[in-house]
C-alpha cells in the first residue's frame, strides 16, 4: 500500500534537464577556469604549492560562505562579516600578543564574541524587526571602526605557534592518509545506504552504472586531493575545518529539525508562521552561526598572516555572498545549498588566485570576479524562468 | 432596444475547470445591469475579460460594444475602448494626492512632459463635482476612508471618457453610510446616459440599485430579469439551484463532549479599534460548525487569534477540553491540538519550492526523530499513509508543491493537518479558488474528519456550502455574533437578515 502509487513514476523531464544543466554547469565552468591558468601560467596554477595555496584560501571563503548560505536561505543577508573577521583577529592578537593569553582561551573568547555579535544582529533583524540589509551595514561600519580603534591604526603581532598552527601548519602524511580511507569508506556507505532505501520506496533512482561510476568519480577525487596535498606538505589544517564545518552544516540542513525549519522560514515566512515554527528564534540562530563561522574565519586569516591588520577581511562578505549565489542560493530564499556554496568559494578562490598569479591588474580582477557573478545569477534567473 | 454590450457564447476554459460556458447576456445602454451568482459562478471571469486582463484567443465566444465586435489584448486596450473596472481592492497610489490620482498617467502635460498644474487642478474640480464630492484635491489618498477612495476610482475613470463602468463588489468593505452615497453617485451617473455593470453579492442592494439582473451559476447564464419583477427568494433560488440536499449528502455524526469553550473573545485591529465584539460560542466533539458571514464580518480575525496568529491585541478567555488556556503563538496551538487551515493558501500554507513530502511533514518533524536526526524512512512511510488516504494526485511524493493544482495544494495542507493529529480543525474557506470536482472531495474528506471524532469548524463564504456542510451555523455581522442555530431549523432567509445586520424582507 505504501508503495503502490509511487510505482508509476513519471519524472518531469523538463525541469530534471535544467536542474543538471544548472548543476552541472558550475563545474564544467571550474574545470575551465582551472584550464585557462592552468595554460596562462604555463602550468604554475596545477603546482602542487599553489593547489596547497588554493586550498586554503579557499578554506577561509568556504566557511563564511557556509554561514551566509544559511543567513540567505532564510532570505536575509549579512555584510558585516567581513569587518567581524577582521575585529575577531584584533582581538585574539591583543589578548595573545599584548596580554599574553594562551591559544585555547583565545579562540574560545574569539567565537564567544563572534557568536554574540551574531545574537546582536539576529535579534535586532527577527525581533525588532530592521531590515537586515540595514543591521548589518551598520555592523560592517561600526565593526571596522572598534577594529580600527583596538588596533590604533597599526599591524599587532606576532602570534603564538599553536595559535598560528591553526593556519598553517599541515596535517601529518601518515594521518592524511587515514583520513582520506576513513571519507571514502563513510561517502560509499552513506551513498550505498541511501540508495538502498530508494530502491525499497520506488524512488527515482539513476542505473546502477551511473551509480558506480559516481561513486569511483568521487572517491579518485578524494584520492588524488589527498596525493596532490601529501606530495607538498600535507593536507592543511583550514581545510580540515573547512571539511569538519561542511560536513556538519551539510548534515544540518539535510536531516534536523533546524535545518528544515531554516528552509521553510526563507521558502515562506508566513506559511512556516502558520505551520508552528518559531520563525524568530530561527533566524536568531542562523545569525549566531553566521558570527560564530565569521569568528573561525578571522582566526584562521589571522592565525595565516600570523598578525591582525586593520584591513584584514575587508570585501570578504561579498566573497562570501558571491560564492553562496554562484552556488545556486536563490535571494528570494528558500533555496540553496551548502556544496553549491563551497562549489562558488572554489571558483571565486580560483579566480583569486589565478589572476593574482597572472599579477593581472586589480581593476580587472574586480571586472571579471563581478562579471563572473552576474553571469551566474543570470543563468539561475533564466533557468528558473523555463521552469 | 439599444445594446450597448452584447456578450454572445462567450466560453473560457481554465485547466480543469469551465468557468463560463457559452454565456450570453445583452446589457441595455444606460442601465445598472447587476450580475450575481455563487463565488466560482464566473463573474470574476467574465469581468476579467470585458476589461481586456484575458485577453482575446484565450476564450471563445464574440463581445460587440455599440455593435462592433471588440477583442482587447490586455486593461489598456480594453480602457480606451470606454470599459473601465472598479475593483475590490482599490488601485489607487497612497502617496499620490486626489489629483494626481485621477490623472495618473493622463496628466495634462506640455511637450517637455511638465505637468499644468493649473490644468491638473481645474480638470479635477470639474470631475469632482460631477460624482459630487468636494475635497481637498491635494489630499493624499492614504488619508482617504475606503468609500472616499472609492468615489476618487469612479471619477478616474470619468476622467478617460468611459462607456461602461463596471463594479466589483463595490461595497464589500463600505459603511452604510458610505453605500448610500454610492448608490447617489451610480444614480447620478445613470441620469447622464452612463451604463454601469454592477457585480455583488448582496441582493437587496442589488435589486434596489439595478434596472436588470442576470444570473450565473457554475459559468452557465441561468437568467436576466427585470428587477422590479423579482425578488430576493426568487433569485437566492436562481443562484444556488439545484436541491442542495443532493450535492451535499446529509450524514448524521454523533456529537460528543464539548472541545472548545471561547468566553467574550475580542480581537484589536492595529489602530485598537474593536472588530470582533465579545464573542462566546462552543464547539463539540463531531460537530461541523460552520461561520458564515460577509468578507470583513471577522470571522477570518476571530480564528487567527484564537489560534495564537493574530498580531494585534485580543483578549478573551478559550477552554480547551474545559480547561482554560493561553494560545500565544501558532507553535502553542497546534501543540494543544488546533490545527487551522488559512484562507490563502499559497501565501499562509506551502512551500512551494519543496516538496509534497516536506510539506506534509514541517509541522511535525517530531514523530520522524530517531538519534536526534530525522528518519527519511519513517517519513516516507507515514507521508505515504496519508498520501494514499487523500488521493493526492502527483507523480511522487518527492514532485514540487508549485507543480500540483489548486485542489492537490489543498490536500497537501490538509494531510499536514493530519498529521498533526488535532482535536480540532479550524478550515478558512477550504474549498477557495478550487474545481467542482476536487470541491467534491474535500467535502468528503471534512465530513470523514468529523466523523473520526475531531471537530471542524468551516469558515466559508458560499451559503450552500455553510448549509451542505455544517451542522450547526453561527452568522457574523461586524464582529459580533448575531445568530447560533442547529442546521435542522435554519432558515435561508434568516441567515442573510442576520449577515447583513439588516432586515431584508
Amino acid at each position: 500500500m505504501v508503495n503502490n502509487h509511487i510505482n508509476n513514476i513519471k519524472v518531469n523531464l523538463n525541469t530534471s534537464k535544467i536542474n543538471n544543466i544548472k548543476r552541472y554547469s558550475m563545474y564544467i565552468a571550474l574545470i575551465f577556469i582551472w584550464i585557462f591558468f592552468t595554460i596562462m601560467t604555463d602550468g604554475t596554477f596545477m603546482a602542487m604549492r599553489n593547489l596547497s595555496n588554493l586550498s586554503r584560501q579557499v578554506s577561509i571563503i568556504a566557511i563564511l560562505a557556509t554561514g551566509m548560505t544559511l543567513v540567505i536561505i532564510t532570505g536575509n543577508i549579512d555584510l558585516s562579516v567581513g569587518s567581524l573577521m577582521g575585529l575577531i583577529g584584533a582581538i585574539s592578537a591583543v589578548f595573545q600578543a599584548w596580554y599574553g593569553m594562551g591559544t585555547l582561551p583565545v579562540i574560545i573568547i574569539a567565537i564567544l564574541f563572534g557568536s554574540l555579535i551574531g545574537l546582536f544582529n539576529g535579534y535586532l533583524i527577527s525581533f525588532a524587526k530592521i531590515p537586515s540589509f540595514v543591521v548589518t551595514l551598520a555592523g560592517l561600519l561600526m565593526f571596522r571602526g572598534l577594529l580600527i580603534a583596538i588596533n590604533k591604526g597599526v599591524t599587532i603581532s606576532p602570534m603564538t605557534e599553536s595559535y598560528k598552527f591553526i593556519g598553517q601548519a599541515y596535517l601529518s602524511k601518515g594521518v592524511g592518509y587515514i583520513l582520506c580511507i576513513a571519507a571514502i569508506l563513510i561517502y560509499d556507505l552513506i551513498s550505498i545506504k541511501s540508495r538502498s532505501f530508494k530502491v525499497k520506496y520506488n524512488f527515482k533512482i539513476e542505473s546502477l552504472n551511473k551509480f558506480i561510476l559516481k561513486l569511483a568519480l568521487y572517491n579518485i577525487l578524494i584520492i588524488i586531493f589527498t596525493l596532490i596535498m601529501n606530495i607538498y606538505r600535507g593536507i592543511p589544517i583550514p581545510v580540515i575545518i573547512m571539511l569538519a564545518v561542511i560536513v556538519v552544516f551539510t548534515f544540518v540542513m539535510q536531516r534536523t529539525k533546524f535545518g528544515r525549519y531554516i528552509y521553510a522560514v526563507g521558502g515562506n515566512i508566513e506559511a512556516a508562521f502558520y505551520s508552528g515554527i518559531n520563525t524568530k528564534l530561527i533566524i536568531l540562530f542562523v545569525f549566531i552561526i553566521m558570527g560564530a563561522l565569521s569568528s573561525i574565519s578571522g582566526i584562521i586569516l589571522t592565525a595565516r598572516l600570523n598578525a591582525a591588520t586593520v584591513t584584514a577581511g575587508m570585501n570578504m562578505e561579498l566573497d562570501a555572498i558571491a560564492a553562496s549565489v554562484i552556488g545556486g542560493t536563490s535571494f528570494s530564499g528558500g533555496i540553496g545549498s551548502i556544496p553549491g556554496a563551497i562549489l562558488g568559494a572554489l571558483i571565486m578562490a580560483s579566480l583569486d588566485n589565478g589572476m593574482s598569479l597572472l599579477n593581472m591588474n586589480v581593476s580587472w580582477q574586480y571586472m571579471i570576479k563581478g562579471l563572473v557573478l552576474l553571469v551566474a545569477v543570470l543563468f539561475d534567473v533564466y533557468s528558473k524562468n523555463k521552469e | 432596444m439599444n445594446n450597448i454590450l452584447e456578450i454572445k457564447n462567450l466560453t473560457k476554459v481554465f485547466p480543469g475547470v469551465v468557468a463560463l460556458d457559452n454565456v450570453n447576456i445583452n446589457i441595455k445602454k444606460g442601465e445598472i445591469h447587476g450580475i450575481c451568482g455563487e463565488n466560482g459562478a464566473g463573474k470574476s471571469t467574465l469581468i476579467k475579460i470585458l476589461s481586456g486582463i484575458y485577453p482575446k484567443n484565450t476564450y471563445k465566444g464574440s463581445i460587440l460594444l455599440n455593435g462592433d465586435a471588440i477583442a482587447f489584448k490586455n486593461n489598456k486596450d480594453a480602457k480606451n475602448a470606454g470599459i473601465a473596472t472598479i475593483y475590490q481592492e482599490l488601485s489607487l497610489v497612497q502617496e499620490l494626492n486626489i489629483a494626481e490620482n485621477i490623472f495618473l498617467n493622463n496628466e495634462p502635460s506640455n511637450k517637455f512632459g511638465v505637468i499644468d498644474n493649473n490644468k491638473l487642478f481645474k480638470e479635477t474640480q470639474k470631475i469632482l463635482e460631477q460624482v459630487g464630492i468636494d475635497s481637498n484635491f491635494d489630499e493624499k489618498v492614504v488619508n482617504l476612508s475606503i468609500g472616499k477612495r472609492q468615489i476618487i476610482e469612479i471619477a478616474k475613470a470619468l476622467s478617460k471618457n468611459v462607456k461602461i463602468l463596471i463594479f466589483d463588489e463595490p461595497t464589500s468593505a463600505l459603511t452604510d453610510q458610505e453605500v448610500e452615497t454610492l448608490m447617489n453617485i451610480l444614480k447620478k451617473l445613470k441620469k447622464k446616459g452612463l451604463t454601469c455593470i454592477y457585480i455583488s453579492h448582496r441582493l437587496s442592494e442589488i435589486l434596489q440599485i439595478c434596472d436588470t439582473i442576470t444570473t450565473l451559476r457554475d459559468g452557465k447564464f441561468i437568467g436576466t430579469k427585470v428587477s422590479k419583477e423579482t425578488n430576493i427568494k426568487k433569485l437566492t433560488k436562481m443562484i444556488i439551484g439545484k436541491d442542495i440536499e443532493k450535492i451535499y449528502p446529509k450524514e448524521k455524526i454523533p456529537i460528543g463532549e464539548t472541545v472548545l469553550k471561547v468566553e467574550d473573545f475580542c480581537v484589536y485591529d492595529k489602530r485598537g479599534k474593536k472588530i470582533v465584539k465579545n464573542v462566546t460560542f462552543e464547539l463539540k466533539k463531531g460537530e461541523i460548525l460552520g461561520f458564515y458571514g460577509l468578507i470583513g464580518a471577522g470571522r477570518t480575525e476571530l480564528f487567527s487569534g484564537i489560534f495564537g496568529a493574530y498580531p494585534n491585541r485580543i483578549d478573551g478567555n478559550v477552554y480547551i477540553q474545559g480547561k482554560k488556556v493561553q494560545i500565544k503563538s501558532p507553535e502553542d496551538a497546534i501543540r494543544r491540538g488546533i490545527f487551522l487551515l488559512t484562507e490563502d493558501r499559497k501565501r499562509y500554507g506551502l512551500f512551494k519550492d519543496k516538496t509534497i513530502k516536506y510539506n506534509i511533514t514541517i509541522s511535525t518533524l517530531d514523530k520522524f526523530i530517531q538519534n536526534f536526526t530525522i528518519s527519511e524512512e519513517k517519513e516516507t512511510i507515514y507521508t505515504s499513509e496519508i498520501y494514499d488516504k487523500l488521493s493526492i494526485k502527483a507523480s511522487s511524493l518527492n514532485m514540487y508543491v508549485k507543480n500540483l493544482s489548486g485542489g492537490n495544494q489543498q490536500k497537501v495542507v490538509f494531510a499536514r493537518a493530519l498529521m498533526a493529529e488535532p482535536n480540532f480543525f479550524i478550515l478558512d474557506e477550504p474549498t477557495k479558488g478550487i474545481d467542482v470536482g476536487a470541491k467534491m472531495e474535500i467535502h468528503n474528506l471534512i465530513k470523514k474528519i468529523a466523523r473520526s471524532g475531531v471537530a471542524v469548524i468551516l469558515i466559508a463564504s458560499e451559503l450552500s456550502e455553510i448549509i451542505g456542510m455544517s451542522d450547526r451555523v453561527i452568522t457574523m455581522h461586524e464582529g459580533k455574533i448575531t445568530g447560533d442555530e442547529k442546521i435542522e431549523t435554519i432558515d435561508r432567509g434568516s441567515i442573510l437578515n442576520n449577515i447583513f445586520g439588516e432586515n431584508l424582507h
